[in-house]
């Protein structure tokens, strides 16, 4: 059985070896993914693009104005006179956010009143929005608060006792600086091994079948099993390469962390192209033309992406997805890379992510194997 | 150019297409499915995250602040823990995403009118979700501090009421309600169009080498521009039905406003998925295999699209030299143009330089495109 089995890798490999755009579209496009995700995917917010109005002018609306532009948060773009401006700035998109201090805004701080701050946003992007807001909520409330202080001391009005006050402090676990690229880097891993794994081995068998080839394979004495393990392994070991390839350009290129044991990590890659290579021979069963194969591939692959949390929470979308995402491999290969990557942690804490893998892969490829079988004989 | 021979080479395509019903099926099914899937699978906006307490006051006091905790929308308390492994536990399995320590005294401080420090410790592995996490937490907290300092003022037999020094007063524009899926679903349309597009007419020359009827083409009298056209203009049909289908969904099903003119949108869109097929149909010509061909092309127009176009990243917080790379996508105007027509309702003026941009685009691909095609056999 062997060696009927080695004959069908050489035959693999040999095809691989002399398809020279094959071995070029393995390896470039996963490269160029990884360096698009580690320098274009960012949820950070710095240098929000800014325009302010101070129709105050004095001294209070000066330092306010000063607490934003010395935020690395803001960058202001231009200081309007009028409130046209700030609206066409904003209409425009040459700025995001317009900070308008109305007049009168020190005579109210002055006298110990509530000063309001106007404040418009471009919400197009609403979580850019959202956090540009949450800075606006801080610098404003630090300066609040310090003048606050300030006045009560001046003025000698809060002679009772001092305002009592409650902070937030927070620390960040894992990520400290809260660098996306340790988020997104990571990731890729399971993300790229998904698509190209699935849609090697669908195409391999599918292209057999489509050129005529599958025939003349299967007058030879090779037997399903055969030619499943044939067609398989090749595809495991490449994707086993992929998966040590985009790791290590990882840690050295942009530096992500990898605090785990690699181990577990080969476990849990291993258990995942298990199942990719079970979907991949799932979809060749129902394929007659590449195509077809093409176009199935996106319909498999597009959802499990988005379902897996890549870069969307799970818990954010309703009920019903949440649930689906439980039939999606990658779901739990991303929680093991991002645990063993950032956490450190092992298999005491991952292994229901394995067992999920485990499940799933084994069901997988068996049903594929039943169903190829059906489809070879 | 003869239009004749144009015509019969879109004939045989659309032929093709319509026999192949499972392939139409699926350019068809393509748009709805990606929709739907993207129109509830993605949410950025954070409620509901795992919390796990950790009380070391135990007094009415944190009580009441971990109350705050607890009905706040954005949070579900998961655990009381009672130390600090049981804390670094729950956050390696991910049980929780936020744990909050109220520290020994923290009632007395307040009592002796010192203030308290409530500590926060965040998983960062999902940098967004943690710093929403982080800004929500910072609500809560300065919600109770406010609510401490009126009972204070108030037990002292204070009239004062307690008072916000800046009172920011936000107004937004253009999605006024900061809905993530109304900045995203135009996105959608973009990717779908991208995806369609390209995947169409990228297996379109690919399949003729594929299947040796290429010679057959070839020995016929069809000019390369002829075939170019012939080929395309069936597929700009089927992509301007996903267009037609995308958009309906977008604006009745998912409710995102619609604010701009119908004729700039279709213009727009028609420009757009020209790039594309021209992007395909040139892969196709040069990989004369059609899974490299899919691939390059769905490389050259999907991930752009998704990445660089300003869809789900914002392009100002990319490094210059990418921003200066997003120039060269085409998504980039379309997205531009999308959000402007969707959610601003942006006048001509504004859209003309975008349009512009999409236009010459547009030319410089069908000039490359029409190019490409040699009438040889090698």
């Amino acid at each position: 059985m062997w060696g009927r089995v080695y004959q069908l890798l050489i035959k693999e490999f040999l095809q691989l070896k002399r398809d020279k755009s094959a071995r070029f579209r393995l390896f470039i496009p996963p490269l160029i993914q990884m360096l698009l995700f580690g320098y274009a995917a960012t949820f950070e917010v710095f240098n929000v693009a800014t325009v302010v109005l101070d129709q105050d002018h004095t001294q209070e609306s000066r330092a306010l104005v000063d607490a934003f532009v010395h935020s690395s948060r803001f960058q202001i773009v231009a200081a309007t006179g009028t409130r046209k401006q700030v609206q066409d700035a904003v209409d425009s998109s040459t700025a995001q956010l317009g900070i308008v201090v109305p007049q009168g805004f020190s005579e109210l701080l002055r006298k110990g009143q509530s000063a309001p701050l106007q404040v418009l946003v471009d919400g197009t992007n609403s979580n850019t929005a959202l956090i540009a807001l949450g800075y606006v909520g801080v610098v404003s409330g630090t300066y609040g608060q310090t003048y606050a202080l300030d006045l009560a001391q001046r003025t000698g009005r809060a002679l009772g006792a001092p305002m009592v006050n409650v902070t937030l402090q927070e620390r960040y676990w894992y990520n400290p600086n809260l660098n996306s690229r340790w988020f997104f880097v990571p990731g890729l891993i399971g993300t790229l091994c998904l698509v190209s794994i699935v849609n090697l081995t669908a195409f391999a068998i599918v292209r057999e079948r489509e050129v005529g080839t599958l025939e003349q394979i299967l007058v030879t004495p090779i037997q399903p099993i055969e030619f499943i393990l044939g067609k398989t392994i090749p595809f495991f070991l490449i994707g086993l390469v992929e998966v040590s390839l985009i790791a290590i350009l990882g840690m050295l290129w942009f530096q992500v962390p990898f605090r785990g044991n690699p181990l577990v990590l080969l476990l849990g890659t291993s258990l995942f192209l298990l199942c990719t290579l079970a979907i991949g021979l799932l979809i060749s069963t129902v394929c007659k033309t590449q195509q077809q194969a093409f176009a199935s591939n996106f319909f498999v692959l597009n959802p499990m992406f988005i379902l897996s949390g890549f870069s969307f929470p799970i818990s954010s979308m309703p009920e019903l997805l949440q649930w689906l995402t439980y039939l999606d491999p990658l779901r739990y290969f991303l929680v093991i890379i991002r645990a063993t990557y950032l956490k450190g942690v092992g298999i005491g804490v991952v292994w229901p992510q394995m067992l999920g893998l485990a499940t799933l892969g084994f069901v997988l490829f068996a049903f594929a194997v039943l169903r190829l079988r059906k489809s070879l004989d | 150019m003869k239009w004749r021979r144009v015509r019969a080479i879109t004939v045989k395509e659309a032929l093709q297409i319509v026999r192949d019903p499972r392939s139409l099926m699926i350019a068809l099914l393509i748009p709805v499915l990606q929709m739907f899937l993207l129109g509830y699978g993605i949410s950025l906006d954070v409620k509901h995250l795992p919390l796990c307490i950790y009380d070391r006051d135990n007094t009415t006091q944190s009580h009441d602040l971990l109350h705050h905790f607890s009905a706040s929308p954005y949070f579900d308390v998961q655990a009381e823990l009672h130390n600090y492994a049981d804390i670094g536990r729950n956050l390696d399995a991910g049980a929780c995403r936020l744990a909050i320590v109220i520290p020994t005294g923290f009632s007395k401080g307040l009592a002796d009118n010192a203030g308290g420090t409530v500590q926060a410790l965040v998983d960062a592995t999902d940098t967004n979700t943690a710093s929403l996490a982080a800004n929500y937490a910072r609500v809560v907290i300065a919600g109770y501090s406010a609510q401490v300092q009126l009972d204070a003022i108030q037990s002292r037999g204070g009239q004062m009421q307690t008072v916000t020094p800046v009172d920011v007063r936000a107004r937004v524009w253009f999605n006024e309600d900061l809905i993530s899926r109304n900045f995203i679903i135009p996105g959608v349309v973009a990717m779908v169009m991208a995806i369609v597009g390209s995947q169409l007419s990228s297996l379109t020359i690919a399949r003729e080498w594929e299947r040796g009827t290429m010679e057959l083409l070839i020995s016929t009298p069809v000019q390369p521009m002829e075939l170019m056209v012939g080929k395309l203009l069936p597929y700009f049909v089927v992509g301007m039905l996903d267009a037609c289908i995308c958009l309906a969904l977008a604006v009745f099903w998912f409710e995102v406003p619609f604010r701009g003119t119908l004729i700039a949108l279709f213009v727009t869109t028609g420009l757009f998925l020209l790039v594309v097929l021209c992007i395909g149909y040139y892969v196709s010509v040069a990989i004369r295999s059609q899974v490299g061909a899919s691939q390059v092309a769905l490389l050259l127009t999907m991930l752009p699209t998704t990445l660089l176009s300003g869809f789900s990243f914002p392009i100002d917080q990319m490094p210059p030299l990418v921003q200066g790379v997003t120039y060269l996508v085409s998504g980039r105007y379309y997205v531009t143009l999308l959000k402007a027509l969707f959610l601003k309702g942006a006048p001509w003026s504004e859209l003309a330089v975008p349009i512009l941009c999409l236009s010459v685009y547009a030319a410089v691909m069908v000039v490359l495109a029409a190019r490409a095609f040699r009438k040889t056999l090698d």
